[in-house]
Order: C-alpha cells, then sequence, then structure tokens
C-alpha cells in the first residue's frame, strides 16, 4: 500500500510538472505579448517598450523564464499580475474558497441524488428504473451554462428564491448564493453518476459470489450493502474522481453566469485581459486539481479492492 | 424428527423466454433423501443437474417458474416467507459451488468471508467465529489457518480455495450440503483429495448430501443412491454399488461404455452417438430416443415412466426387452 502511494505521489509530480511546461509555454506561443496588453492603444518608445519586457524578463529566453517561474511557483511566489499588481497568490486565494464551496457542494448533490438515483434504479427494474433512466437521459444533455440560464430565469427572477448574481455575507450567504450555481453544475454530473452507478451495481448483483451471500441467509440488505455496492464502488468512485475534477473546470462558465467571484470568473477575466501570470497559476491549478483527484480515486479504489494494491509495483 | 431430509415431488422448472413460450429446463423430478444419505446427481450440461440445486435452494433466475413441491424436513420449501427461507438457507442447506473463484466475494479476506453467516445470522461473537473457522480449515486440511484468514481469495489457489468454500459450508452445520460439481474447475489431482475431505467430513458431521457431477465414477464412489438425469428428468435410480452391473437405462450404460478403461489400451473412445438435448427440445415421447440404439417408433411417441426394474427406477418403455448386455469391457475382462 505504501508503496503504490509513493507510485503514485511520483506520477502526480511528474504530471504537474510536464503540464506546467506545456502551460508556460502555450501562453508564451499564443498571438499577441503581454507588453502589448499594458500599452493598450498606446504606442510606446522602443526605449519604453524594451524596458518594460526588460521588467517583464520577457527579453530573456523561454526557458529561462521559465525556470524562473518554476523556481518561483515552488517557493511559493506565483509572479505579480500584470493587470493589478497585485500578487498573483493574493488574487487567487480571494476566490479560492468560494470556489472550492461551490465544488463542495456540487459534488454532495451529485453524490446523494447520482448515488441515490442508480441504486433505485438497480435493484428496482421496471418502473422505478424507467424513470430514473428518462430522468438520467434529460439530465445529462443539460450542459451547465444552459441549467445556469434556465435555474436563473425560474428560481432567481420568477420565484426570487436565491439571488441572480453575486454572493452574499458570511458562509451562511455564501451558501445561499452558490446554490443555485451548484445546481446548475450538478445536473449533468448527477445524470452521469446514476447511470455508471446503476451500471456497476447491476453488474455486482449478476455476480456469482452475490448467490452465494444469499444462499448463506444473509439478509438482502447485509448482501447489499457488503458485497453488491463494496465491489460495485471502484467505477463508481472514477467517476466521482472525474467529475470533480471536470466541476473544477465547469465553474469558469458558472460563476461568469451567476457573478460569482471565484477562481473561474477570475480566470474568464484574466484570460480576456491576457493577464499572463494570473491565468498560469490557474490552469495550473486545475490541472492539480485534476491529478489529485485522480490520485485520490485511485488510492481510494485499492483500500476497496485488495486486487489493485498490487498494481503500482508490477506496472 | 422422522421422516426424509428432503423431498421433491413433480418438480418442474420453466423459464420464460423472449418469445413468451415457457421453456421447461426440469420435468417432474421425484427425489427423497434420507438425513445422512449421499445422493449423486449425473448426467451431461444441460440435463438440469444444476437446476436442480437452484431450485431447493429457490436461486432459481428470475425468469424460472418452479412448480411441484420441495420439502425440506417436512416444511414445504416453496411456501417459505423472508426469515423462514433465510433460517432455512441458514442451517438447512449449505450449497458448495463449482468455481470458488467466482462464487467468493474477491474484496474480502478469507476470514471475513467464513465468519460472516456466523456472525450475521447466529449472533456469534468475532473472536469466537474466527477461533471457529481457524479450526475448520485445519479440518479440510489447510495449513497455517490463521495466515489464511487474513489473505484475500485471489492469494491462495483454486484447490485451496474450494476448501474454503468447503469449510465455509461445513461451519454452517447444515443438515443437507449440496455439492455442485464441486471439484470440476480443479486440477485432477486435487479433485479427489477435495472429494475425499467432503465425503470424510459429511460422513462424520452426519449431513445429508446431494453430490452433483458428470463423473459417474465419481459419483459412485461418493454416493450411495445415483440418480442419473437426461433432458430434464431422472432416467435411472439406483443405489452405486448395484448400478456397475444393473444399469438398465440405454443412457446409463452408454455413460459406463464411454468411460476409457483403465486396462485397456483404446483407440477411440466409445461415445453416444448425437448430442445431448434440454428438457424442451425433446419431442413428445422418450427424450433420449433419437440416440438410442434400442429405440423404436412407439419410443418417439408416448414419454416413458419411471418405473420399479431390477431393484432400481429407470425410464425406459422397452427395458424389459432389451435390458442391455453388461458393458463390453466387463465382458472381456
Amino acid at each position: 500500500m505504501t508503496r503504490l502511494l509513493l507510485h503514485r505521489l511520483g506520477g502526480l509530480l511528474t504530471t504537474l510538472l510536464l503540464s506546467s511546461v506545456l502551460i508556460f509555454g502555450s501562453l508564451y506561443l499564443a498571438p499577441g505579448s503581454p507588453e502589448n496588453v499594458l500599452f493598450g492603444s498606446r504606442m510606446p518608445s522602443a526605449a519604453a517598450r524594451v524596458a518594460v519586457r526588460h521588467r517583464l524578463h520577457l527579453d530573456q529566453p523561454l526557458p529561462v523564464r521559465y525556470w524562473d517561474w518554476l523556481t518561483g511557483v515552488l517557493h511559493g511566489d506565483l509572479g505579480t499580475s500584470m493587470v493589478t499588481g497585485q500578487p498573483v497568490a493574493d488574487r487567487i486565494s480571494a476566490g479560492l474558497g468560494t470556489t472550492l464551496l461551490l465544488v463542495l457542494m456540487t459534488m454532495v448533490l451529485v453524490v446523494v441524488l447520482g448515488l441515490g438515483l442508480g441504486l433505485a434504479a438497480a435493484v428496482r427494474p421496471g418502473r422505478v428504473d424507467g424513470a430514473v433512466s428518462a430522468f438520467t437521459s434529460v439530465s445529462v444533455s443539460v450542459p451547465p451554462f444552459v441549467a445556469s440560464t434556465l435555474l436563473i430565469s425560474v428560481f432567481a427572477i420568477r420565484m426570487g428564491w436565491f439571488p441572480a448574481s453575486g454572493v452574499g455575507q458570511g458562509l451562511g450567504g455564501k451558501i445561499d448564493a452558490l446554490v443555485l450555481p451548484a445546481c446548475a453544475l450538478a445536473v449533468i454530473s448527477c445524470g452521469f453518476l446514476a447511470r455508471v452507478t446503476r451500471n456497476a451495481v447491476r453488474e455486482e448483483l449478476a455476480r456469482e459470489h452475490v448467490q452465494t451471500s444469499l444462499v448463506r441467509g444473509l439478509p438482502r440488505l447485509v448482501v447489499l450493502r457488503g458485497h453488491v455496492l463494496r465491489n460495485a464502488l471502484p467505477p463508481i468512485i472514477t467517476a466521482i474522481g472525474l467529475l470533480t475534477a471536470g466541476t473544477f473546470a465547469s465553474t469558469l462558465v458558472v460563476e461568469s453566469a451567476f457573478a460569482v467571484p471565484g477562481i473561474g470568473q477570475l480566470t474568464i477575466q484574466s484570460v480576456a485581459q491576457k493577464d499572463f501570470p494570473v491565468v498560469q497559476a490557474v490552469a495550473l491549478l486545475l490541472v492539480a486539481a485534476f491529478v489529485v483527484c485522480n490520485a485520490a480515486s485511485d488510492l481510494i479504489q485499492a483500500l476497496v479492492d485488495p486486487r489493485l494494491r498490487t498494481a503500482g509495483s508490477t506496472s | 424428527m422422522s421422516g426424509p431430509l428432503l423431498e421433491l415431488s413433480g418438480l418442474t422448472v420453466d423459464i420464460a423466454t423472449e418469445d413468451g413460450a415457457p421453456r421447461t429446463l426440469l420435468d417432474g423430478i421425484d427425489l427423497t433423501l434420507a438425513r445422512g444419505e449421499a445422493l449423486g446427481l449425473v448426467g451431461e450440461s444441460g440435463s438440469g443437474k444444476s437446476m436442480t440445486v437452484r431450485a431447493i435452494t429457490r436461486l432459481l433466475p428470475a425468469a424460472a417458474r418452479a412448480s411441484g413441491t420441495i420439502r425440506f424436513e417436512g416444511a414445504d420449501v416453496g411456501a417459505m416467507d423472508g426469515s423462514a427461507l433465510r433460517a432455512y438457507r441458514d442451517g438447512g442447506v449449505g450449497l458448495v459451488f463449482q468455481d470458488p473463484r467466482a462464487h467468493i466475494n474477491p474484496t474480502r479476506r478469507i476470514g471475513a468471508f467464513l465468519i460472516e453467516a456466523l456472525v450475521r445470522n447466529r449472533k456469534v461473537p468475532r473472536r469466537e467465529a474466527l477461533a471457529r473457522a481457524a479450526a475448520v480449515l485445519a479440518e479440510v486440511g489447510i495449513d497455517d489457518p490463521a495466515r489464511r484468514l487474513r489473505q484475500y481469495p485471489h492469494e491462495i489457489s483454486g484447490g485451496m480455495l474450494q476448501r474454503v468454500m468447503i469449510a465455509s459450508v461445513l461451519l454452517a452445520e447444515p443438515r443437507l450440503i449440496l455439492a455442485d460439481e464441486p471439484t470440476t474447475a480443479l486440477d485432477v489431482t486435487i479433485q479427489q483429495e477435495v472429494v475425499a475431505i467432503l465425503d470424510r467430513l459429511r460422513r462424520e458431521r452426519g449431513m445429508g448430501m446431494v453430490f452433483i457431477t458428470h463423473d459417474l465414477d465419481l459419483a459412485l464412489a461418493v454416493c450411495g443412491r445415483v440418480a442419473v438425469m437426461y433432458a430434464g428428468r431422472i432416467v435411472e435410480l439406483r443405489s452405486a454399488d448395484t448400478l456397475h452391473e444393473r444399469a438398465a437405462h440405454p443412457y446409463t450404460a452408454g455413460l459406463l461404455g464411454s468411460r476409457p478403461a483403465i486396462d485397456r489400451r483404446a483407440e477411440r473412445l466409445a461415445a453416444i452417438p448425437g448430442r445431448p438435448v434440454s428438457a424442451f427440445e425433446s419431442g413428445q415421447g422418450c427424450a433420449f430416443a433419437p440416440r438410442c440404439a434400442h429405440a423404436r417408433p412407439a419410443c418417439e411417441q408416448r414419454p416413458p415412466e419411471l418405473t420399479e426394474f431390477d431393484g432400481g427406477l429407470v425410464r425406459c418403455a422397452r427395458v424389459t426387452e432389451i435390458r442391455p448386455a453388461r458393458p463390453s469391457k466387463e465382458a472381456s475382462v
């Protein structure tokens, strides 16, 4: 188990390093140079331009700049925003709490509803299964931006139950304001998780060892919990891991729609303003979220299924 | 308690199909089993052996319908409700499956598997249940049981896992063991050991057993009586020690004749011509008629009844006329 843990940790760091190269490289390959953004419509003198380029270290070759940036990141210095002049770390941490709360609320909704619906569909074939699959077919085809618009117009504008944009004060105000965004994010994931759960549980229900448990006189509920659900967990956990990581990315859209001051909104703004240091940091953060979610789901799977525990040492 | 341990009368199982026409898998099985008796159920794939065991434990697939009655110690198994059924499955019958690898949850330790029923159903304290499990593991010939209890199924061999399965059944101390081809998935050398262990421990504990196999010799070695099944029906039922000499049904004779002899070199093994059919594929008459050397047109018209003949039961309309010659192997020895 420790071996697997170390193995996964090594993979995690390698992925992060590789993606940092990609992120850094792709942003500087993108058309338009950062100093142009700063100058805007003004026409600076050649000397001024050189001075700015020097201050931003743009006159150095790419590998050197990457190395400087990387060592900075490793020391907790994400750079300085080109637009506001604030440290990038400050700008990100201002929105991080809100975004994390949003992702958490979304995933609670997704896990509770998705697992519940999937389970119900798996153990009650026929009418329940049909109703759930009708619901999931609709929900998996509602992307967050569509859901956002619908939810705003119905629950915020017509009913007035929740604020349509911005967040309130304190944790209560935040949660209140994040209910609709969380729902908008959850709709599609919830349907997806329900389907994954249903199929995984169905597959486990048909396994021979379930018959063994039943024929030993164990109550159906015990068999369901101890043998069926437990063994069906690996694909469900994978799905939850992927959905969590995906939710981080989807916050970009939903936070803009609901004007939630989180990382997503910061990203959209920074991309529009070509605030490279911020975009880099956020992109790296997103990659980190993906990698961490994946590693976590792998580790939980190894806890559930002992056969996976040796995989790290053989691969 | 007096009376038979298990009594099947007219057990018939139909399975619904896509086109709506039910297909018969078992057709009127009558069997009784006394306490402590071992009965062999022998037949080819599709003859209904496993389906019989599934019907006895009420583990039939959802699409299957059983009719006729199954009585266990006089109680109607088909009428049992949830708790009665659980009690019957817990302490009444124990089922040894063919493939332990598939039939034991791979994600849980052997110890957890062995004690689960004891702890859940009988409220035996964990520690005591584990001690009992270790003792039974030692009895089925597993060394270092304490370590095995902590291992996972994928960490031990198939033969050992089948012993674990047998141990799990013995732990529950059922009155009846149903063994559904318990050795088919194992190496030949390990088969013998496993069967010997099962046989000895069953006798010591006075448990009844229904032993399913397609290996006639194995059944004759372990069981007091053997029922030969063909196409969902019993075609011959006879005590094991007389089956060799007195096999009367052409199918039984064919099975006996198709075994390789240990003392002679054969260029070709004798085989029964044709392929085995399921109950629903057989016509009005005798299901074996299309493959039978003694069949007459009359055999295809009316189904033969299971009737007494020469100390056993035989389902053949012409048995008194044909009484097959003793298997040729024995004649030549």
